[in-house]
């Protein structure tokens, strides 16, 4: 084990850890905000990677099936939320329960339309070769994904505290009811982030199809990895997201190589604990 | 006990002496189908326990089944133990290793409340699963362990019929026992802290404590599921502890409707005639599935149940016909 290795793992591990930011940042802040745990994510993610498949068939562009299908499946998710979701309130059960039955329908029409093969999404070729720095190889893709991902987390960074609408999801994570009293329309807030927290599964699962593939049973393949950046990054804060997912998917990848036979075990296991020691996270807003 | 009461007692023997009688007589697909309904019924059981007593929505009884039916399937590959009269040896340490997990993973989980719980228990399960999927020296990985035929001591367990009077009997008593538990002054706590906490607290009860036995005691139930269903499916693998596992269990309960037990049995029944039977028939099974899940929670506050109540209630002012027995609130 040298530091080829070491270089080499982590960088996987951090590009993988990119690709997880973009699923699990849009979790988050559903999670912070409207207090569901939504195990239809996984299924957004597969539905942008599915979305972005027939853009690139039917019109060739990739540049173009990454924003298609974004918004193809955050229109997806805000019609979720507004037909079903918000008409439950607040029931933690009921609502997982019912956002499980949308990734079961999800996972037959992607079926259906898509078919059962595993799909692939290839990128431009600019992206399909590799850096070389100080000797080591490093997949451009990678870099892509990485780079993708610090945009995404700056504009959202931004977004949230520097403008008003971003003030008002802080306020509603940190406590819904008092930010109902000074006039906060959480109910628009709750669309918005459901409808966002879609549209950057589905951007991850357009990045991540070049990467992961695209085949029926990612949505549940990925979820619970998603659930695991949330936990240990902290729900509702993007920091946290971020952290979470470097710690995952380093994790991930080391533990993989490391210590095969109990590599999932090594990111569940600290999952748990965060969750009996601190359940707000690393980095949760008390 | 009331006459209410007796005669829904005796409409539940009943029903589960007809399933006795008549399933033997069926097809032979139809005594599996029925014997696989009874095991996840048990495991349904257990988790109304936690989710329709107690209050607690677990997102990881998958777990204790997988405990059960991994302990049944090592045993039999690599020490050929439980294949004879043993078999009932194994069913009670299947019991005891879920029990003792559900008494580890509950040390954890007990303490959170809510949505914590939901995501603490996925977590636990999420562990489970994960051994389960990558210590291939031990669980064969995602191939699973395919299990040497069904044990033999007097009566051969490898015919269905016999196999299916078994899990029969095993169901049987679960639901006796269980129903004895939650009528118990044990029992009633349970009930109480759904209800209210902190008002239990107040009143003197170690509610942590309550809801730790209870959280054991599901588990110990989960786990005999397991040991049945290792046994029955001959194949145990990844796929049994996978998080659809522990969600449709929950399906089951809430379809069924919480807190009565019996109902947790009859969704699972619903449940695995979807999974097992309609997906062989129509390639568009999971329509259903999906559907059976969204208009569940949309459209059956009380399950199927609460239904009888509910039709009596519409016709009867609100005030005479009583409360709707509905989805137990876990929010906090």
């Amino acid at each position: 084990m040298d530091t080829n290795f070491w270089v080499i793992q982590a960088f996987n591990g951090v590009s993988y850890g990119a690709l997880l930011f973009l699923l699990a940042s849009g979790l988050s802040l559903i999670f912070g905000v409207m207090r569901i745990v939504n195990l239809a994510h996984g299924s957004f993610f597969l539905l942008g990677g599915y979305v972005a498949l027939t853009v690139i068939w039917t019109t060739g562009s990739w540049l173009l099936a990454i924003p298609v299908a974004a918004f193809a499946v955050a229109v997806v998710g805000l019609l979720m939320e507004r037909t079903c979701l918000r008409p439950l309130g607040f029931d933690p059960l009921r609502q997982v329960l019912l956002t499980v039955g949308f990734a079961y329908l999800f996972q037959q029409a992607a079926l259906d339309i898509w078919g059962g093969d595993n799909l692939d999404i290839v990128p431009p070729a600019v992206l399909r070769d590799s850096a070389v720095v100080g000797g080591y190889y490093f997949p451009m893709y990678r870099i892509f994904m990485i780079g993708v991902a610090v945009a995404i987390g700056v504009i959202l960074w931004l977004t949230m505290e520097k403008t008003r609408i971003g003030a008002m999801v802080r306020a509603t994570v940190d406590d819904a009811e008092m930010a109902r009293g000074v006039g906060i329309d959480t109910s628009r807030v709750s669309m918005l982030i459901f409808a966002l927290g879609a549209f950057l599964a589905a951007l991850g699962g357009v990045i991540g199809g070049a990467f992961l593939g695209i085949y029926p049973g990612l949505d549940f393949a990925i979820l619970p990895i998603a659930f695991a950046v949330v936990i240990i990054g902290g729900m509702g804060s993007l920091t946290g997201a971020a952290v979470g997912s470097l710690i995952v998917g380093l994790a991930d990848n080391f533990g993989k190589a490391l210590v095969p036979e109990v590599s999932y075990f090594t990111l569940y296991a600290p999952m748990v604990l965060i969750l009996a020691l601190k359940p707000t996270g690393l980095f949760g807003r008390e | 006990m009331t006459m209410d009461n007796r005669r829904k007692i005796l409409m539940v023997v009943a029903a589960l002496l007809a399933v006795l009688v008549i399933t033997p007589f069926s097809g032979s697909y139809v005594i599996v189908l029925v014997t696989h309904a009874l095991i996840f019924g048990i495991l349904a059981m257990s988790l109304d326990i936690l989710l329709g007593y107690t209050g607690l929505p677990s997102l990881g009884q998958a777990a204790y089944l997988g405990m059960g039916a991994y302990l049944t399937a090592v045993l039999a590959t690599r020490y050929q133990f439980g294949l004879d009269w043993t078999f009932w040896v194994v069913v009670v340490l299947g019991i005891l290793i879920a029990a003792a997990t559900a008494a580890f993973f509950g040390l954890f989980a007990i303490r959170a409340t809510g949505v914590y719980f939901l995501m603490i228990t996925l977590a636990l399960g999420m562990c489970v699963w994960g051994l389960a999927y990558r210590w291939n020296s031990l669980t064969g990985g995602d191939n699973g362990i395919v299990l040497p035929p069904r044990p033999e001591f007097g009566i051969e367990l490898a015919d269905d019929v016999t196999y299916f009077y078994l899990v029969f009997g095993f169901f049987a008593v679960s639901l006796a026992t269980l129903y004895l538990l939650v009528r118990s002054p044990f029992g009633h706590s349970l009930v109480g802290i759904r209800e209210n906490e902190l008002r239990m607290r107040i009143l003197g009860y170690n509610t942590w404590l309550h809801k730790y036995i209870a959280f054991i005691i599901a588990g110990g139930y989960g786990g005999l599921a397991g040991v049945l269903w290792a046994q029955a499916h001959g194949l145990v693998s990844p796929e049994d502890v996978i998080l659809a596992t522990s969600v449709d269990a929950l399906l089951m309960v809430v379809l069924g409707g919480p807190g009565t037990l019996v109902g947790g049995a009859i969704g699972a029944g619903i449940v695995v005639f979807l999974r097992e039977y309609l997906s062989t028939l129509v390639p568009w099974w999971q329509y259903v599935l999906g559907g059976v899940y969204v208009l569940t929670i949309l459209y059956l506050p009380g399950g199927l149940m609460g239904l009888p109540e509910r039709i009596r209630g519409s016709r009867m002012p609100a005030a005479v016909a009583g409360e709707v027995k509905s989805l137990p609130s876990v929010s906090h």
